[in-house]
């Protein structure tokens, strides 16, 4: 079947997109721009602004002399790609085969399409209404090729539609920038007196390609359709959204939960098809009054079970207020990942870190108390205590050292070492007495001294020496001093833990 | 005929036991915790698995040897690769410690909790969750009420869990299978060796359901418990030797 295409040019593609947001700036003269070299260069002029001479490349201070009352926007770099990119999706109503064509058109593959809006006459009249009445200002043409159908767009006559076979025709008087050359050799064209498409096309194929090389040539059989021209079509995000209306606005608990179980359901169903898994979901309740109340939730592992799901919800689904009631419902699972169901069946038994009860039983924690109270260990290559444990960034990170036992460890750490007072016979040995909370401990056994020094690369300070002693009622504890003994320089006793 | 009448008795509580929630086999299998004698306490011999007991336990000294000893008996019911949750208000456990005791403390997920109310969820959901090995739970209190919501949710998942009171001002009566009391005792080192030896606690059965009470001495040695016969107590001066 022979291929029609459409192209849509946005003219003022960012300067309409920011008047949507700010209606305002719709009767003032406004530009983006963008830091270039140290000063401000206009990137994009809207048409009134363009209307007094202020073009894109200038400098802003040179566009404010010509316009005192210009406004100034910033630019972000990549606007118009993300713009198009939406501008697509919403295409996909018209063709599935939608792609876009940076840096302000689109490039819709219209085979077959045309009919089912009656004729293309109306076709396109459907579509550049449509993209106005959204706000933006666009011309459209449609023809047999790409080419033809951009150059019409561009230099032809609004709306034009190019009979099958008629491109040549249509294309002879333009000018030849309308064949989408580079600007340099649109230049040599000019310079060779070649302004319009009638001017060479006639012209030995030869001899254009060794004056103008390969490219001019591929464009040119390109719009007269005797070279195919592919396009790369935007594909849909597939959106994980259930939606559930209601005819009577809903106002009670028992009813919000129905519409929740539903939507699970429904949308679990779909992922289990699918082989997916949600990370993050979001229920949205649109209330009468036009709030909208939203409660979100989070896994540790791709989860399609509507009652894992449900309960995880269940927590938080007091905080809902549906004041004069609920009219609609959205379930949206944000963040959507592959989860194989063979590994789901050989984890649905396992009793360790992987079992699945255990990661629901996590999220159910987190939903309440949050997810930074809930810690897992892991050795880390210190010596000092405190930096030889950190917390695992998540449940299934593999340990990279070895837990050692090589020296005694208290089970009971404090955070914070407690300084004690202690009488000690000679230096460096283990203390004869001690106070810890105004109680006295008399030292009947003791080992040590484990020497543990900074690690100057980390911390500066004093290194300390480790003991560990037991009292005369068998009470195990981890004392140190900090630095050596020296009257020109402090030292000062710690304890630190308390062993099994 | 007495003998018979005698056996007839302990089959019924042997049939009885499993009706009242008793359990000693964790997925299929029995499990030693090497307890030892101890062992003759618990009704059927066996360490009771899918309850929860209770340790009783005042300052830091006795939490670590508490600590310890659940750590000792964690160790085993960990064998099989389980996980194991650890819930407490101001986590003090150094976790390469536990190592010391036969866990892989990576294996052991800990929830920090301000109050004691979501401690008490918390444990509760975490008993019904039936993919862990055992849940340790520390709080101030616990109300009657509340030991039996855990109790309850133990018996439907078959996990065990420890509750650490922290601070017994007022022990209620509760709904746990037993009462511990763990109390440091002085180390020995054979042949008047100077330094620390391994760690020795006073282990006190308070109370125990179907079971008798009693008072061991033991020891944690190459990672296994040892019961001590005797508390030799030599006299200080001897003792003191510093390394």
């Amino acid at each position: 079947m022979p291929k029609r295409f459409v192209t849509i040019w946005f003219r003022h593609l960012e300067t309409d997109w920011v008047i949507l947001r700010r209606p305002l700036l719709h009767q003032q003269p406004f530009v983006l721009a963008a830091p270039d070299h140290g000063r401000m260069l206009v990137t994009k002029a809207n048409a009134l602004a363009q209307g007094r001479g202020v073009e894109t490349g200038m400098a802003v201070a040179d566009a404010r002399t010509i316009i005192s009352s210009l406004s100034v926007l910033n630019d972000k770099p990549g606007l118009s790609t993300q713009l198009l990119k939406g501008l697509a999706a919403w295409c996909i109503r018209y063709t599935p085969a939608v792609a876009i064509d940076p840096p302000e058109g689109l490039i819709l593959d219209c085979t077959g399409c045309a009919h089912l809006w009656g004729s293309e006459r109306a076709y396109l009249t459907d579509i550049i209404t449509r993209l106005n009445g959204l706000g933006y200002h666009v011309r459209a043409a449609m023809a047999d090729t790409i080419g033809a159908a951009w150059a019409m767009t561009r230099f032809g006559d609004d709306a034009a539609i190019i009979e099958r076979g008629g491109q040549t025709a249509a294309l002879l008087s333009l000018p030849s920038a309308a064949l989408r050359l580079e600007t340099d050799i649109i230049e040599r064209l000019q310079k060779l007196g070649l302004r319009q498409v009638k001017d060479f096309i006639g012209m030995p194929r030869t001899a254009l390609r060794r004056r103008f090389g390969q490219p001019f040539i591929q464009k040119l059989d390109q719009a007269l359709g005797q070279e195919e021209e592919l396009i790369q079509p935007v594909e849909p995000v597939a959106s994980y959204r259930e939606r559930l209306p209601c005819l009577e606005p809903i106002v009670t608990a028992t009813g919000i939960e129905i519409a929740l179980q539903r939507l699970l359901e429904t949308l679990c169903h779909r992922l289990e098809q699918e082989q997916k898994g949600l990370r993050t979901a979001i229920f949205k309740g649109f209330r009468v009054d036009g709030r909208i109340e939203k409660i979100g939730i989070g896994t540790n592992r791709a989860s399609h079970s509507s009652t894992h799901l449900f309960k995880l919800f269940e927590l938080k689904l007091n905080s809902i207020e549906p004041a004069l009631g609920i009219e609609l419902f959205i379930l949206e699972a944000q963040k959507v990942e592959d989860v194989s169901p063979v590994q789901e069946k050989l984890w649905a038994n396992a009793s360790g870190l992987d079992g699945i009860r255990l990661s629901e039983l996590m999220d159910r924690l987190a939903g309440r108390i949050g997810a930074d109270r809930i810690h897992r260990y892991i050795p880390d290559e210190h010596y000092w205590p405190e930096r030889s444990v950190k917390a695992a960034s998540s449940i299934h990170e593999k340990l990279n050292a070895r837990w050692s036992i090589d020296r005694p460890r208290p089970l009971q750490l404090l955070s914070k070492p407690e300084p004690i007072d202690v009488t000690a016979p000679i230096p460096d040995y283990p203390p004869m007495l001690f106070r810890h909370k105004g109680k006295l401990h008399k030292i009947m056994k003791a080992d040590g001294p484990e020497r543990i020094e900074q690690e100057w690369w980390l911390q500066q300070g004093q290194h300390r020496d480790y003991y560990c002693v037991e009292d005369e009622t068998g009470h195990r504890y981890w004392l140190f001093r900090s630095g050596h003994y020296a009257a020109d320089r402090s030292y000062q006793w710690f304890i630190h833990g308390f062993f099994a | 005929m007495p003998a018979s009448k005698a056996d007839i008795i302990a089959q019924l509580q042997k049939e009885i036991l499993p009706l009242q929630g008793f359990k000693s086999i964790l997925n299929g299998t029995a499990v030693d915790t090497g307890l030892g004698s101890i062992h003759e306490a618990f009704p059927n011999t066996r360490f009771p698995l899918g309850a929860v007991h209770e340790f009783c336990c005042a300052g830091a000294e006795a939490a670590a040897a508490t600590g310890g000893f659940i750590a000792g008996i964690l160790a085993a019911l960990m064998r099989t690769g389980g996980a194991a949750l650890w819930i407490s208000s101001s986590r003090t456990i150094f976790p390469p410690a536990l190592k010391s005791f036969g866990i892989e403390p990576d294996k052991i997920v800990f929830v920090d909790l301000q109050k004691e109310k979501d401690i008490l969820w918390a444990m509760e959901e975490a008993l019904k969750c039936d993919g862990l090995a055992a849940v340790v739970g520390e709080m101030r209190e616990i109300s009657f009420t509340a030991s039996r919501r855990l109790q309850l949710a133990v018996e439907q998942s078959g996990v065990t869990g420890f509750i650490l009171h922290r601070n017994p001002r007022n022990v209620n009566t509760s709904a746990c299978i037993s009462r511990w009391q763990i109390i440091p005792l002085p180390s020995e080192l054979a042949d008047d060796l100077p330094g620390v030896g391994f760690p020795r606690w006073n282990v006190e059965l308070l109370k125990i359901r179907n079971g008798k009470p009693g008072v061991w001495q033991m020891e944690w040695a190459a990672g296994r418990f040892r019961h001590i016969s005797r508390i030799t107590s030599a006299s200080p001066e001897q003792q003191k030797k510093a390394g």
